[in-house]
């Protein structure tokens, strides 16, 4: 008894669903998209497919609600994608197999000569009562440029426009002490072999591009700096700009030999470009785009062993520009 | 009803005529007309997820600790947009869902762009009437690939501060100008002023977006004014155009394509990561790691940046050209600059100054695919030696000899590229050409056995 009741709701919401058929009474007016033969199979196939997207739709909606479904994102994604994928499927279908399918004729457009000379026409004709057309165009022409430069002259607050003297200070001064991330005064035998160690200028805000340093201590029979540097190294121990002259990136990459007979000598290495640049002779450039070598800060050690620094870099931090010495940076 | 609706409106707004032409307008069937859709379709999804980012990013330098549920960052220090970020990833539902989509949305629609450019060029839709609506587009791509910089620069994440340390070295060498423009824009040398934040979040989420969605609008409306072009065959001519209408052939066609676009950025963004930003850790300006890579779309800037030997150019110890010039500023302007020269280039040279609304298959004009491809090659062996590092990785080649290799092949690739494909394309026309004249012979042989 129960299942035939079941039956028959299943035919009656069958039946119902149907299009009313349409009514012959009254006359049709000729047809725009031309008729074509129904297709049962497609429409059942879409219907279906709406109904797979409502019930993704709801699993997305479930899994967002219930906290205890572990991996969220992945089934998130997954409900909600799945749910446009069913959309997708359902109007494909039905743009291939339940819509009219009609080839249109169309015309590209004309170009309309006449329209445009009677725009012509008509500026021309609106200006005849002027005498001095020319000046007044100057006139105009004068005041929108001087409007237009005094709108865009507060953009001139947005920075130091001309005052570049910030891009080349750098808080390094004689005396200063280098320190780790953490603020420690850094003991000169810290620094081992085939180790890199940022330092940065004690009290100096570590954030600022002519802060940090690497150290590195390499043979200081290795060593091969440029004239006026000797003394800059301290038993081996040798400081330069951490900022990559090229791009500006942090130089944070240490190769050294691990069989110094075969292997490539130390270098220090920019992971944005791969600049490499030499520790042994001054920090050349010896690969990659970088134009100049590395700052390097000239070293001392004070009383109770801690590195300071002796002086100020050895030309501008960090990327150049225009016009920017390329030699000593000023303190 | 429908009849109502429409007769209501049109009483109030007399728009039934134009609603109509609407409904009935023409689109010439291709699978390649659709690569634009696809990026507008990504641009809908950038906006959506960007709206509901925008409710818990936080663009600010402030300094923060972070304590939030992701245990290996805990007490690590921190901007608030990076603690953000975090936050917004690891702690909100669907938080990450939507970050991830938006990155991904953001990659496919670039792609989407430079895959719809290819094809205007290499068919020749850009010639005359629709010189403007390829300008527009072109200006679609290079904002986008501004506007894809500057969102993912702002989480503040370790590879995001790379990113905008080179935009700073990039700006700063700009001749002359150089390192005022980059004041104006860092607010003082890098990383900047704390308001530089604000001004990366106010472009990347409002003058950027309006910018790009006013660009599209003019871009559609100059698509729908002159129509779409056509490929030859049956009875199109430059006159008559053949197609499906709006509705309601290409309805459901258009609306299928956005939700599988939908779709696949959705699934995506749940499945496939994308920038785990966590792995990064914050960006402090003495920090720095190894395999950086941008986004796709900035492989071909970084490749240039990377293949330039290094030198500046330098008048009497003062340099005048910083190398990042070459990489960062010029090649772009190069590439671009051609782009938007190239309807001009091509009248000059054709000296075919007639409106076309049928385009070309590539073989069609040999010295146009020619010139493209070379030109795709170029770029194409720039942005893989951007990638050399990972080449390193993967298959062990030196990093160094694969520079050295790739200064060659820049030259090289382009010279070849261009000969094989104008050869390609000569050869296919001949083909063409004989196998119509086999066609005719047997027809008429065939007439003279009937006969």
């Amino acid at each position: 008894m129960r299942r035939l009741w079941r039956w028959l709701l299943l035919l009656f919401v069958w039946r119902a669903t149907r299009d009313p058929a349409p009514d012959d009474g009254h006359e049709t007016p000729p047809r725009i998209v031309p008729a074509g033969p129904p297709a049962p199979r497609a429409e059942l196939a879409v219907v279906a497919l709406l109904a797979l997207a409502a019930a993704s739709a709801v699993a997305f909606i479930v899994v967002y609600a219930v906290d205890r479904i572990p991996d969220q994102t992945q089934y998130l994604g997954l409900a909600l994608g799945g749910a446009f994928a069913f959309l997708a499927a359902a109007l494909i279908v039905a743009g291939r197999h339940l819509v009219v399918t009609e080839e249109l004729e169309g015309e590209y457009a004309d170009p309309e000569p006449e329209a445009a000379a009677s725009i012509a026409q008509v500026v021309a004709e609106s200006g005849s009562r002027l005498r001095r057309g020319r000046l007044l165009a100057v006139a105009a022409a004068t005041a929108t440029a001087a409007v237009g430069l005094a709108a865009l002259a507060p953009a001139a607050s947005l920075g130091p426009l001309y005052d570049l003297g910030r891009f080349t200070r750098t808080p390094w001064r004689r005396g200063r002490r280098l320190v780790d991330q953490y603020g420690r005064p850094i003991p000169a035998a810290a620094i081992r072999p085939a180790e890199l160690f940022t330092a940065f200028p004690e009290h100096a805000d570590p954030e600022e591009i002519g802060s940090p340093v690497v150290l590195v201590r390499l043979e200081p029979d290795q060593l091969h700096l440029p004239k006026g540097r000797a003394g800059w190294a301290v038993g081996g121990i040798v400081a330069y700009s951490k900022i990559c002259t090229h791009a500006g990136c942090a130089v944070a990459l240490y190769r050294t030999p691990l069989f110094p007979p075969v292997d490539k000598p130390p270098g220090l290495v920019c992971p944005c470009h791969y600049s490499t640049f030499d520790p042994e002779t001054g920090g050349t450039v010896v690969f990659g785009p970088a134009g100049r070598p590395l700052p390097q800060l000239p070293l001392m050690i004070d009383r109770r062993g801690h590195l300071r620094a002796a002086g100020t870099f050895s030309g501008p931090v960090g990327p150049s520009w225009w016009g920017v010495r390329n030699r000593k940076a000023s303190s | 009803m429908i009849e109502g609706t429409a007769r209501t409106l049109d009483e109030r707004t007399h728009t039934a005529p134009f609603g109509l032409k609407a409904l009935r307008y023409i689109f010439p069937d291709h699978w390649s007309f659709l690569l634009g859709e696809i990026a507008l379709y990504c641009f809908i999804v950038l906006v959506a997820t960007g709206t509901y980012l925008a409710l818990f990013f936080d663009p600010s330098t402030a300094q923060a600790v972070y304590h939030g549920s992701y245990a290996p960052l805990d007490g690590a220090h921190m901007t608030q947009a990076y603690r953000s970020t975090l936050h917004l990833s690891l702690d909100v539902k669907a938080g990450l869902l939507i970050r991830q989509t938006h990155h991904w949305a953001a990659d496919v629609f670039v792609a989407a762009i430079a895959l719809h450019l290819m094809r205007i060029v290499f068919t020749g839709a850009f010639r005359k009437p629709r010189e403007l609506t390829y300008y527009v587009g072109l200006t679609i791509l290079a904002l986008a690939l501004l506007e894809g910089y500057l969102g993912y620069s702002l989480v503040d994440d370790l590879l995001s501060g790379m990113g905008l340390a080179i935009g700073y070295g990039v700006a700063l060498s700009i001749p002359v100008v150089g390192a005022s423009v980059a004041a104006l824009v860092w607010g003082g040398p890098f990383p900047g002023v704390p308001a530089f934040w604000s001004r990366m979040y106010i472009a990347h989420v409002f003058v950027l977006p309006i910018l790009i969605a006013t660009l599209i609008a003019v871009h559609l409306f100059l698509v729908a004014s002159l129509h779409h072009t056509q490929f030859r065959g049956g009875r199109r001519t430059e006159k008559r155009l053949l197609g499906v209408p709006a509705f309601p052939g290409q309805a459901p066609r258009s609306l299928g394509l956005m939700f599988a676009v939908f779709a696949a950025l959705f699934l995506l963004g749940g499945l496939v990561q994308i920038n785990p930003i966590w792995l990064w850790g914050p960006y402090h300006v003495a920090d720095g790691t190894n395999g950086a890579q941008p986004d796709w779309y900035l492989g071909w800037l970084i490749g240039a940046l990377r293949l330039m030997p290094g030198f500046d150019v330098t008048i009497a110890g003062r340099t005048v050209i910083p190398n990042p010039f070459w990489g960062g500023i010029l090649f772009p302007s190069v590439v671009f600059g051609i782009l938007y020269l190239w309807p001009t280039l091509e009248r000059r040279v054709t000296r075919d100054r007639d409106p076309h609304n049928l385009v070309d298959r590539p073989r069609d004009a040999p010295r146009r695919t020619a010139f493209a491809t070379a030109l795709l090659c170029w770029v194409f062996v720039i942005f893989m030696a951007g990638s050399a590092d990972r080449a390193y990785v993967l298959v062990g080649w030196s990093y160094e000899t694969q520079i050295e290799v790739y200064r060659v092949l820049v030259f090289v690739v382009p010279v070849v590229a261009y000969w094989l494909a104008r050869r390609v394309c000569v050869e296919l026309l001949r083909n063409e050409r004989v196998a119509g004249q086999r066609h005719q012979a047997e027809l008429e042989a065939e007439e003279a056995r009937g006969g």
